[in-house]
This record gives C-alpha cells, sequence and structure tokens, in this order.
C-alpha cells in the first residue's frame, strides 16, 4: 500500500490537473461562443452566392464549356483529398475522426485503382498523414486554429485547388471536416467541391424563377460566362470557409466536453483516493496506538 | 417607395437596410440601384459605394471587388471585402500597394490571366486610398 506522503503528493498532483483542466474548458467554451457567433455571421453571405449561382446555373444551362470547378475535368482519376482538422489535441476524438475517415476514403479509392493527393489543414491531421502517407502531401496549411479564422486562409486555399485543377493534375476535390451539430457533436463527413455538387443549387434555381419576385429575367453584366468564372472560385472558398468556421467551432465543442469529462473524472479520483489516505492514516494511528498500548502492557 | 440593401462580406453582414438608391461601382462603369428596378447581377471592381436618402448620401462603404444581385425590391453586394470609408486607414492601404506592386514588379510579365488579377487588386487599393483621402 501506498505511503501517506505518496498519497498525498498523488491527490495534489490531480487537484492541480483539475485546475487546468476546468480552465481549459472554461476557455473552450467561451471561444466556442465566439466562433458559433462567427459561423453564424458568415452565413448569409454564402446564402447569396448560392442564390446568385442558382440564377447563374440555370441561365447558363446546357451552355458548352463549362469552367472546370463546375464540371470538373470530365475524368475521375485523381482525388485530392482535404482532411480539416486543429492544430492542438487535447479535444477528445475529433482530430482522429477525421483523420480515420480520410484514411478509409484513401484506401477505398486506392482500392479502386485511383491516384489520391492530400492537402492536410491543421497540425493534427498533417503530422497524422506524414508517417504514413508523406509521398501523397501536396500542400499544407497551419497554425491558424484557434484564432478567430480569417477569411484569407480559405481564399489561399481555394487559389490553391483552382491552380491544380487547371494544371490538371487534380479530377475531383473532396473536404473531410467535423459537421458542427451541437456542442457536444461534431460529425466527420465528405464534401465535394470539384465538380461541384450542383443538383440542390439548380433545384432550388428552377423553383425561384417559377416564383413571382423574380420573373423578370435577369441582365448580366459581364456576361454570364464571365460573371460564372468569377462567382465559382468565390463559391469554392466560401465553401471552405465556412467548414474552417465549422472546424473551429467543432474543436472548441469537443474540447469543452473532453475537459469537462476530464474534470469530472479528476474529481472522482481525487474522491476515491481522499478515501485511501484517510483509511491509510486510520490504519496507521491505530497500529501505532496498538504497538503503544502492547509496549505499556509488556511493561 | 425604398429598396432594400444589403452588403456582405465573407465575414459578416455590414448593412441591411432600407434606402433610396444605391450607387456602386460595377466593373463596366457605375451603377445605380433604384426600386422597380430590372433584375440585374454585376461585376463590382474596387470602389465606394454610396448609399442616398432624400437625393443625399448617407453613408459611404469601400467595397474590395465583389457581386451585385439586384432586384426590383432588394440590392444585395457580396463584396470580397468592405468597410465604411472613415474606417479606411491610408497608412495601411499605401503599405499594400507598395506590396503589391513589388510583386507586380517581379511578376512574370507573360503571365496575363496573374497580371490582370494583380492590376484589379492594385487598382482596387488605390480606389481605397482615393476614397480614404477624399474624407467624408
Amino acid at each position: 500500500m501506498a505511503s501517506l506522503k505518496e498519497l498525498r503528493a498523488r491527490i495534489g498532483s490531480i487537484k492541480s490537473t483539475r485546475k487546468i483542466t476546468s480552465a481549459m474548458k472554461m476557455v473552450a467554451a467561451a471561444k466556442l461562443r465566439r466562433a458559433q457567433a462567427s459561423a453564424e455571421a458568415a452565413r448569409p453571405y454564402a446564402a447569396a452566392m448560392r442564390r446568385m449561382l442558382g440564377e447563374l446555373a440555370a441561365a447558363t444551362k446546357g451552355e458548352e464549356g463549362a469552367p472546370r470547378l463546375l464540371a470538373g475535368t470530365g475524368q475521375d482519376k485523381i482525388h485530392l483529398l482535404i482532411p480539416i482538422s486543429s492544430d492542438r489535441g487535447l479535444c477528445g476524438g475529433f482530430n482522429s475522426n477525421v483523420n480515420r475517415l480520410t484514411l478509409q476514403t484513401i484506401k477505398k479509392l486506392q482500392a479502386e485503382g485511383k491516384t489520391v493527393k492530400l492537402l492536410p489543414v491543421g497540425r493534427r491531421a498533417l503530422s497524422f498523414f506524414t508517417r504514413d502517407y508523406a509521398d501523397l502531401i501536396v500542400d499544407k496549411v497551419t497554425g491558424f486554429s484557434g484564432k478567430d479564422v480569417p477569411f484569407s486562409v480559405a481564399s489561399d486555399l481555394g487559389d490553391k485547388i483552382n491552380a491544380l485543377l487547371e494544371a490538371g493534375e487534380i479530377d475531383v476535390c473532396t473536404l473531410v471536416f467535423n459537421k458542427f451539430r451541437n456542442a457536444m457533436t461534431q460529425v466527420p463527413a465528405c464534401q465535394q467541391l470539384v465538380p461541384m455538387v450542383m443538383d440542390d443549387v439548380v433545384a432550388k434555381a428552377d423553383a425561384a424563377s417559377t416564383t413571382a419576385e423574380d420573373v423578370a429575367q435577369y441582365e448580366f453584366e459581364p456576361d454570364e460566362a464571365t460573371l460564372l468564372a468569377m462567382l465559382l472560385p468565390r463559391n469554392l472558398q466560401v465553401q471552405i470557409y465556412a467548414s474552417l468556421l465549422e472546424t473551429a467551432a467543432g474543436e472548441n465543442g469537443a474540447r469543452m466536453t473532453a475537459m469537462d469529462n476530464a474534470t469530472r473524472n479528476a474529481g472522482r479520483t481525487i474522491d476515491s483516493l481522499s478515501k485511501v489516505y484517510n483509511r491509510t492514516r486510520q490504519t496507521n494511528i491505530t497500529n501505532e496506538l496498538i504497538e503503544i498500548i502492547s509496549g505499556a502492557q509488556a511493561v | 417607395m425604398p429598396i432594400q440593401i444589403e452588403i456582405i462580406s465573407p465575414e459578416k453582414v455590414l448593412v441591411s437596410r432600407e434606402v433610396d438608391m444605391v450607387v456602386m461601382p460595377g466593373m463596366e462603369g457605375d451603377i445605380a440601384a433604384m426600386p422597380e428596378r430590372a433584375p440585374m447581377m454585376l461585376l463590382l471592381r474596387g470602389g465606394v459605394v454610396s448609399l442616398y436618402e432624400n437625393d443625399t448620401v448617407t453613408d459611404r462603404y469601400f467595397v474590395g471587388g465583389g457581386f451585385a444581385d439586384m432586384t426590383a425590391t432588394r440590392c444585395t453586394i457580396l463584396a470580397d471585402e468592405a468597410k465604411p470609408v472613415s474606417a479606411i486607414s491610408i497608412d495601411n492601404a499605401t503599405a499594400q500597394l507598395e506590396a503589391l506592386t513589388e510583386v507586380w514588379d517581379k511578376a512574370d510579365k507573360n503571365d496575363i490571366s496573374r497580371l490582370d488579377v494583380l492590376q484589379e487588386k492594385i487598382l482596387s487599393v488605390r480606389a481605397e486610398i482615393d476614397a480614404g483621402s477624399s474624407g467624408f
């Protein structure tokens, strides 16, 4: 059995761990609120973008020579996967969920004979994939999570994808990230960026054009094709930005939950250790008393 | 009859209210959005969006390029970046212009598409400096 001194030291160290985890929980909760607010603030732009894209897609429907961002390269050989993780750990299964889903997707695609390329976002995904798949990594983005996500991160990433696509180095591009359900649950999911999944947008556009508000035909300046060519890269950036914001919110949500659990576990461990400590102390006192009494009787 | 104007940057909604007229910098010239206008989609260059109420300018916002979507009752401006003209920092903008000029000097002069993008950025920053220094 551990001595009293050892027990005291262990209780002390767990108490300070509990202080740290509960402080981290508070910080994560505060950051979560901020991240959620900025995710919500970014929604109107994405919504308006979708509406415009729907109008444009409806206007250019059936025309030839659609931009690659919209239609892809017409092939399905080289896949670019973009796992979005956080830069720091201590947030439960948040990062490993994304990494695991990416890993499964890589294996599935490779089994189908496709070439896979990786563009990890966040240090956790980068270090995970550097271990086994270093030769697949074409680029990386790290060092922004934990702060407010600037739009420039998303626009740079969008430009990189666009450049790879135009150079013919990728055919399909997919994001893997944690969808933010609520502070407790984040669901890892794949979202295809290129070629764009237009079904819902076009359906919405068809629905919109039949409603009374926008019956009149849209004018475009400059022409539809030029506008579409300008709007598509923006839309790509906006989608990436949305997923970055969701990741930021999810990271803090996951950390809050993980730290809450850790704090509770620490409390429980302190309780049980204190019980052992008190019992040991009593036993020691009893032993000492027995020794004294039996000593006195012997005299 | 007023028109609903929204200026939205990727980060947030800057303005959402009713005004009489909005003048915005279209890629091919300035355009005003007024009530009962035919629906139109427009590519914007960097410049100043002015909001009019009763024939006077009430607010001016700088947008660094973007898109506008106008209908009879509303006008939505999707700006790449947007801020009130009063919030422009001329020092920052000047530094940005210098950095861009440097990039321009180093850029491959045969890469037309890249030069186009750079030129647009430079024009946009110049417009920002102009807007900021004109005061309001």
